[in-house]
Formats: structure tokens, sequence, C-alpha cells
């Protein structure tokens, strides 16, 4: 993809930045490595029949690489980069979701999660059983679903829909309906991977709204997007990762500039496409 | 994976996480079983939605949990009797359809807690929670469906006029034990059913053949010589025997057969239990 590699490209920036009181979210020396298979669908038929050859069908990813940042309370971090960047794999190691192969992570308050693949357990339930078990195992309480649900439903504004399956929504109904989930959560930390593209104009301005509201009421939110106009506008700061590196960090404007360039100039048009 | 700290004193509602990588392979016991607990609803809800979607909590539904196993139980009927040559009494109807149930529930929670995983999908890769949960909901609903088939087995207790004594109230401790092995065997082949996606297609001839081997088709007691010795080594001898010995004969349960059902059903709960824990973070790369 790079031609470049990442610590050619410049010295990490303001890593050891000092936030002010304590931050939100500390990440310390992450490194996050993992195993996948390289099989769509593994099968024991298949480990069999390959029994004596040598095995290419495992492969070792390390998406992040020695990260250390702070986000301090109510600031709203943008997190940019190429495709393969470590960007969710971050983003779901913050939410706790992966689990660190080395260093530490530590978080200080309500997560709720808005990751890009979106909402939901099983596509047979409705869009109302969905939203009641996936807060259950988010953690919270009857009475507390009880009481957002209403919330939930009115903001994603899905009407009947909601007790009809999933499987019958449209790909903007189901976007909302994660929109809606995580932000009516109260979050006190937010972190939203590039999951504001789908929904029609009117649900996206209503979104954008909402998060607004969100980061002046002192909410602290990392976002990743390759829509570089969102980092610029809503964002206080910005990091840029690739290959699971931090890069810089700091100032929008900056960050954005300098990824911009970086692409630029080190690049190839593929990766164009996704800014 | 996930060391939760509530501290209360936390300036933000109260909720302090810190994640790092595990020492031995496993979370630390305490605060994974103390999220387990928290989120115990989340079980118990899917369960009930799972069973609401296959329409299992309507009359019908019901209906059928029961007709099914006694359908089966009137065909192994049927073909024990033309294998063995001689006409089986009411007591053996009795005691083949009350090993079937039982039988059917240990399988049941193993299979449908097989898919547990790989069906939780989405919920794995966006939310943080203690995956144990998925196969625990599995192994709730085999117990729910499970559940109707005793009403069924009170009819025929009085029918085929099966002793009635306060022996009966040992089948709870059995129930436990099978509840127990039913749970370690679907943990283990949730986990299993990750890493090879056609394990739950091995499954149905493992269980079709671990029925043949279990006293359910036959008496422990007929059971031939030479095979006598290897017995033992089927977990399931203790649990069946036990549950025959107190549903159709009205005893007490032999203690060595107990004791047996019981060795075997903690040790697959805690290998089990282990195996999915040193596993369940590597689930949502693998899924």
């Amino acid at each position: 993809m790079s031609s470049l590699s990442a610590s050619e490209i410049s010295a990490v920036d303001n890593v050891s930045r000092e936030p002010v009181g304590r931050p939100a979210i500390s990440v310390r020396d992450l490194d996050i490595t993992y195993r996948v298979s390289v099989e769509a669908r593994p099968t024991l038929k298949g480990a069999i029949i390959r029994l004596g050859r040598p095995s290419h069908s495992i492969r070792v990813i390390e998406a992040v690489k020695d990260m250390s940042f702070d986000v301090p309370k109510g600031s709203v971090i943008g997190v940019i980069g190429a495709n393969g960047a470590g960007k969710s794999t971050l983003m779901r190691a913050v939410a706790g979701i992966l689990a660190p192969s080395k260093g530490r992570i530590e978080i200080h308050g309500r997560v709720s999660t808005l990751l890009a693949l979106g909402v939901g357990f099983n596509a047979a339930l409705t869009g109302r059983q969905n939203v009641v078990l996936g807060s259950l195992a988010a953690g919270l309480t009857r009475a507390q679903i009880e009481r957002k649900y209403d919330e939930i439903a009115d903001f994603a504004d899905l009407g009947d829909f909601m007790d009809m399956p999933m499987r019958t929504y449209s790909s903007g109904m189901y976007s909302r309906l994660a929109f809606s989930v995580a932000v009516n959560m109260d979050p006190d930390i937010l972190l939203i991977d590039e999951a504001m593209s789908a929904g029609d104009a009117k649900f996206r301005s209503k979104a954008s709204d909402r998060m607004t509201d969100l980061a002046n009421n002192a909410g602290t939110m990392l976002l990743v997007s390759h829509a570089l106009g969102t980092i610029k506008d809503m964002c206080s700061e910005a990091i840029w990762m690739h290959k699971g590196r931090l890069i810089q960090r700091g100032d929008p404007d900056e960050i954005v500039e300098a990824y911009t360039r970086f692409l630029q100039v080190g690049e190839t048009p593929l990766i164009m496409e996704d800014v | 994976m996930n060391t939760p700290v509530i501290s209360p004193e936390d300036e933000y509602l109260g909720e302090h996480h810190i994640y790092e990588p595990h020492r031995t392979g496993l979370p630390q016991m305490r605060p994974y079983f103390r999220e387990l607990w928290g989120r115990k609803a989340f079980a118990f809800e899917l369960s009930h939605t799972e069973m609401h979607a296959a329409n299992t909590d309507t009359f019908f539904g019901q209906a059928w949990l029961v007709i099914n196993p006694l359908l089966l139980a009137s065909v192994y009927f049927v073909l024990v009797d033309i294998l063995s040559g001689k006409t089986q009494g009411p007591s053996f109807f009795a005691h083949l359809t009350s090993g079937l149930f039982l039988f059917y529930f240990i399988s049941g929670s193993m299979l449908s807690g097989a898919s547990s995983v790989v069906s939780g999908g989405r919920l794995i890769m966006n939310t943080s929670f203690p995956k144990m949960l998925l196969p625990i909901s599995a192994c709730y609903t085999a117990f729910r469906r499970f559940l109707p088939t005793m009403l069924v087995f009170a009819v025929l207790d009085v029918v085929a006029r099966l002793p009635l004594s306060l022996n009966l109230l040992w089948v709870f401790p059995i129930l436990f034990e099978a509840a127990c092995f039913g749970l370690g065997l679907a943990m283990l082949f949730a986990t299993a059913q990750v890493y090879f996606r056609d394990t739950k297609a091995f499954l149905p001839y493992c269980v079709r053949i671990w029925l043949y081997l279990t006293p359910i088709l036959w008496f422990a007691d007929k059971a031939p010589k030479r095979l006598q010795p290897f017995l033992p080594f089927n977990p399931l001898y203790g649990i069946m025997g036990s549950w025959s010995q107190v549903l159709i004969e009205g005893q007490q349960p032999s203690g060595r057969l107990m004791l047996l059902g019981l060795v075997w059903s903690l040790s697959t709960l805690v290998v089990g239990g282990l195996f999915f824990m040193s596993r369940e973070r590597e689930f949502a790369v693998r899924i």
C-alpha cells in the first residue's frame, strides 16, 4: 500500500502531552497483535485435509504498535489514517472488545460505542429486541433501558419498523438506530468509527447536532472518519495513525494538512479515494 | 481482557475500566464473574427472545416440545422391541422416555451452546461483555424446553404405576449434575465452533452414537459383561444410571453413580469454562 514506513515519515509528536486533570482515556505502550484465519470459514475438514502441508491458514496481524496517548475529559479527538492503519482496532481496544497484547488502557467513564459494523445482534429479531439485548449486554439494567427506550425510538424515528425484524431494514435505518442507541445511553465517552456516512441528509444533520451537544456538555469523543471536513469541524484535536503507529497529534487543521500532503506524496491514488 | 474496576468515588458515574494483557491467558476471575452476574438479565432475555422467535412459548409450541421426544421414544421402543425379539413392559417405556428427555436436555445444551458464540456475531464484535453469557443462555433455553417434558413423565409415572416416594427429590441434584455437564459441553463446543465452523455438523453423529452407548435404550445392568468395565468412562453413565434408579425404581441413587456423575459434570464444567475463558478474547477477531 505505502512505500514509506511509519518511522520514516515523522517523529511521534505530542505523545506525552499532559492533559488537564485526569484523562478520560489513557493509552500506554499499546500493542495489539492478533491471529486471524485466512480462510473465510475455517473448518475441521479443511484442517484435516491440509494435514502434513505447511500451513498458511493463519496470519498474524500487528494492528497497533507502541501507541501512547491521553484523551482529556471533554475533548473531541479525531482519528485519521489510511485503510489498515489500525484505527478500528484501536477503537475496539478502547471499548474493551479487543484485549491489548502489551500495554495498558485506562478508561474513566461510561463508554458507548458506534462502530463500523453496526448495531444489532440478530437480524431475525426486531429493532426493539435488539436494542434491549444490546443494552443488557452493555451492562444497563432493565429499568435504565425502559427509561431510555422511548428516547432511542424517537430519535431513530423508525416508526413501526422498531417492531419489525431488522432484516427488513435498509442500511440507512440500521445506522439511524445504531446512532440513536449510542448517543442516548448518556455516555461519558463516545467512540464513533466511520458510522456517520449512512442515513439521509436530515438525519445526518440531526446526528451532527446531537454530537455537538454531547461535545458541548463535556462529553469525550473519539471519532474515526475519512471525512476530513468532519474532523476539522468537530474535533479539538486529531491523531494520525499509519500502519499501527501514532504518527502525529495536534491541531486538526495541521494534522489533516499533513495527512493530505502525505497521501499526495507518498501514496497511490487508491488511498485518495477514501478521502 | 476486561478488568473493570468500579470505584464509587470516581467522578464519572463510578465507572473505571483497565484493560491489560492477561498474564496467564485467563481473565481475573473475581471481576469476570462479577460482570457475568451483573449481566445475567441478558442471558435470560436472550433465551426468552429466542424462544419467542421460535414460537416455543405458545401452547402448540410447548406441545411440540412434548410430542417430539414422545414420538422418538415410541420409535425407539418399537425398535428395541423388534431387535430384542421380546415385548418390553411399561417400566421399560418409562425408563426409555425419561432417559431420552434428560439426554435431549444435555445434548440440546451442547448443540445450541455450540452455535451460541458464532451466532452472537455483531454483538461480540461491538460490545464488551463476558461472552460466557451466550452458552449460559443456550443452556437455559434447553432447560426451559426440557421442563414441559417432565409433566409428560409425571403422567407416565402414574400410568405405569411407578413407585412414588420421597426418593424422587433426588431428581434435583441429578438435574444439577446434568445442567453442569451440559454447560461444560456447551462452552467447549462453542469455542471449537469459532475455530472450526463445521464442528456443529459433526455433533449430531456423535450425539447419536453417544445415545446408543448410554443406558437409555437398555438397562445398565443388562449390558454385556465384556462392556461393563468400560461403562464408567461414559460421562453420562453416572447421571443416567442414577436418574433411572430414582425415577423408575423409586430408589435412592447409588452413591457410586452419583459421585461418578458429579465428578464428570464438575470436571467438564471447569475444563469447558477455563477453555472458553482462555479463548474468549480472540472471538472478536475470529468471527
